[in-house]
């Protein structure tokens, strides 16, 4: 399928007030704060932001409202934010700080409902449906998870994914948790998989070069998410952005 | 001195990224949905992301479209932003038949996905449709090639080729990116989301 140019996403994951890296979405380690963070991967030019609340659906709450409301007046692309959205109006109140999508996981595979509800409400374009997938033993696909990948659902990914699709989804972002972390590259197979459905695919776990960057969406992700591969500093979105467009990609440099 | 500009509110979307933006650019920022204070405007910019019937519905309940109409005749500098720009035009498919403000002649279409994935959300290149330029509009200055931000599943088609002031490639067809008729421009990108190459934009309009 031919594609309109590619974005580069920087993913910051955040507990309480701080930037976080784990491996597989566990074993946290403070990286710093998230808004210094957000703002130089802006001006590198990332295409857009995503920030994650890693630990708000296990206390059920969501502490995001003031992180997004003191680092999104300076940002000028895309800002999406997820972690502990039940309903409605956790959606409204992201948006009314400056959120321009959100991104749900637990609250839609409890209440699949909630996407259709959402994107009728605010438009499937504010609606980022948030999928932690991990390979089953076996060469028997892939499963869902919730909570930074601890709890099972039980749901298999690709059916999970054209489910969401059909509720209003505008986008989905793929979260690979045996790739979360490792530097090792995406889930290859995942990402091919995915990004056949019919919406825009963000494929997220694992990017470690700019290699593994190209090779995702040589399997036809729509955008990519970084994270280690920037806070660990190993490139800077310019470089990686670079690093694409020498390899023939069309990204925003 | 800073710019005035008045947003017009009625009721549907998202405003904050477009204010965010204006305040950011130093402009005096009122946000109305009073016909009096729209008619008495200096700058206007029409924002909005959602369905074009709600949108139209939301302009005409509040009495906005004929102060609108009227900023525009008077030759007040006009700004429509994504579905701002795509209710500009004459009528809409969207869920429907809709009359829009018919300010610019033309239709607002579904996209065609021709393989294609829909809705075209992402960065892509904008430029001037064969044998157009930019010189003296709101794109002027800007490269053509250069990249904003996109969320639509709807397509402007006006009627009268020069109103189109700008194409984005989407697979082997060109949509329309941006239309413009005298002191009203639209952009079906989003500028306020389009980092400094989005900025530039605004500031431009503000000094219009």
């Amino acid at each position: 399928m031919s594609s309109i140019p590619r974005r580069v996403i920087a993913r910051l994951d955040i507990k309480g007030p701080n930037l976080v890296k784990g491996i597989h979405l566990e074993g946290l380690r403070v990286m710093g704060d998230p808004g210094e963070h957000a703002t130089r991967y802006y001006e590198g030019g990332a295409d857009e932001l995503i920030y994650i609340d890693i630990v708000a659906s296990l206390y059920e709450r969501n502490n995001l409202t003031e992180v997004v409301e003191k680092t999104a007046a300076h940002l000028f692309v895309p800002l999406t934010v997820g972690g502990g959205i039940r309903k409605i109006d956790d959606i409204t109140q992201l948006l009314r700080v400056g959120a321009d999508k959100v991104a749900i996981n637990t609250a839609a595979i409890r209440n699949p409902d909630l996407i259709r509800e959402a994107s009728r409400t605010f438009g499937s374009q504010c609606i980022v449906v948030s999928i932690e997938a991990k390979r089953r033993p076996g060469n028997n696909g892939w499963e869902a998870y919730t909570d930074n990948g601890r709890e099972k659902t039980g749901l298999d990914v690709i059916e999970w994914s054209k489910r969401a699709v059909e509720l209003g989804a505008g986008e989905l972002l793929i979260t690979s948790v045996d790739k979360e972390g490792t530097k090792k590259g995406f889930d290859l197979e995942l990402v091919e998989k995915l990004a056949a459905l019919p919406i825009p695919v963000i494929a997220c776990g694992g990017a470690g070069s700019i290699d593994h960057v190209y090779q995702a969406i040589e399997k036809g992700a729509d955008a990519v998410a970084v994270a280690s591969l920037l806070h660990y500093k190993m490139e800077t979105v310019s470089s990686l952005k670079t690093g694409l467009r020498n390899r023939g990609i069309d990204v925003r440099v | 001195m800073s710019t005035k500009v008045t947003v017009i509110d009625y009721g549907i979307g998202n405003l904050h990224s477009v204010l965010k933006a204006l305040h950011h650019l130093g402009a005096t920022v009122e946000l109305t949905g009073s016909p009096q204070r729209v008619a008495a405007a200096d700058h206007l910019v029409l924002p909005g992301v959602g369905a074009f019937s709600d949108g139209m519905k939301g302009l005409t309940a509040r009495g906005l479209a004929e102060p609108i109409a009227r900023a525009c005749e008077a030759g007040r500098p006009f700004l429509g932003i994504c579905l701002g720009m795509q209710m500009l035009l004459s009528e809409s498919d969207e869920f429907g038949k809709h009359a829009g403000l018919g300010l610019i002649s033309g239709r607002v279409v579904a996209i065609d996905a021709q393989g294609m994935k829909v809705p075209h959300v992402g960065w892509n290149h904008i430029a001037p449709p064969a044998g157009g330029s930019w010189p003296d509009t709101a794109l002027d200055g800007t490269a053509p090639g250069t990249m904003f931000y996109f969320v639509h599943s709807f397509v402007a088609a006006p009627s009268d080729p020069k109103h189109r002031l700008a194409e984005t490639p989407f697979g082997n067809q060109k949509l329309c990116a941006a239309v413009k008729r005298d002191n009203i421009t639209g952009f079906q990108f989003h500028p306020e989301k389009s980092g400094p190459a989005g900025l530039a934009l605004l500031s431009r309009f503000l000094s219009a």
